[in-house]
């Protein structure tokens, strides 16, 4: 079960988060939902790394990490993602004076 | 282990309590707040998974940068007041999720996981050594041949001898989106 409940606990988040990425209108709720979700499936990805052997370990036991080293380059492109992504909340602001996405139709006019 | 048991329930029950908060809360700031607490909680995950560098990383980053990132931009935005709302989707959204827990449980589960501690013992202790040299990889003297605890198939065994060996393409690749983004942000919230 050791690693079983990690699995499950990263699952639960990361149905809440896109819970909240579904139902939500509001732009900046919706980015944090999406960081719930990355952090829930580093949650899986670090777990992995822990306690399931891939192929080829004998020859080169760094294999073992290499669920951290993907976890890393989550964390990298959450950061460039929700840099980018306020930075569109912003300028969406500044043009429409909500940050409502149901406002967000101009291509439906 | 009992006290493993415990931290991890701790942590899952703090976690899923402010996840929830984050998404049904209807005040931002407070959500934003809670998400801060979200991460902090993974990061103990991460210790107790044996990643420090990645808990280390995650406390920087997450609970740092980009929960001040996100409380910039609630403030920025100013709609506070207006707060969280659902959208019409509601119901739906609420099925999707709880459908695909569901399914993520039962493979969870159900699946036969290539588990460590199924393997043989020898292989156990080589990876526990890894496990316990993330950052710094192998001690020198453990990986010459010859030496009394060499320890087989040593070279590149820590977190960053990985990064800069086997993925360093996407090591660079993700330097240029880190670039992009920055140029990106600028571009995009710069006055005319």
């Amino acid at each position: 079960m050791e690693l079983e409940r990690f699995l499950i606990l990263s699952g639960v988040l990361f149905c809440i988060g896109l819970y909240g990425a579904l139902s939500r209108n509001n732009v900046i709720v919706v980015l944090m939902s999406i960081e719930l979700m990355f952090n829930a499936v580093n949650i899986t990805l670090v777990a992995f790394a822990r306690y399931v052997v891939p192929t080829g370990v004998d020859e080169q036991l760094g294999r073992m990490l290499t669920g951290q080293v993907f976890a890393i380059f989550i964390v990298t492109v959450a950061a460039a993602e929700i840099a980018l992504g306020l930075a569109i909340v912003i300028a969406f602001y500044r043009n429409r004076e909500t940050v409502d996405l149901s406002e967000a139709n101009l291509m439906s006019r | 282990m009992v006290f493993e048991d415990v931290i991890f329930w701790f942590l899952a029950v703090g976690s899923v309590a402010a996840a929830l908060g984050v998404v049904l809360i209807k005040d931002l700031f407070r959500a934003a707040l809670l998400l801060v607490v979200v991460f902090l909680a993974v990061a103990g995950f991460f210790v107790m998974l044996n990643a420090e560098f990645l808990a280390v990383v995650q406390v920087l980053i997450y609970a740092g940068a980009i929960a001040i990132l996100i409380i910039f931009a609630i403030m920025l935005t100013r709609e506070v007041h207006q707060g969280n709302l659902p959208n019409r989707l509601q119901p739906a959204a609420a099925i999707f999720p709880a459908l695909l827990l569901v399914a993520l449980v039962f493979v969870a589960l159900d699946t036969e996981w290539n588990l460590l501690s199924d393997q043989p013992q020898e292989l156990q202790d080589r990876v526990a050594i890894v496990h316990t040299n993330t950052v710094a990889g192998i001690p020198d003297a453990m990986r010459a041949p010859g030496s009394p605890d060499y320890v087989r198939g040593s070279d590149r065994s820590g977190l960053g001898e990985l990064l800069i060996n086997d993925f360093v393409l996407p090591f660079e690749v993700v330097s240029v989106l880190l670039l992009a983004s920055i140029i990106g942000a600028l571009v995009l919230v710069r006055e005319r």
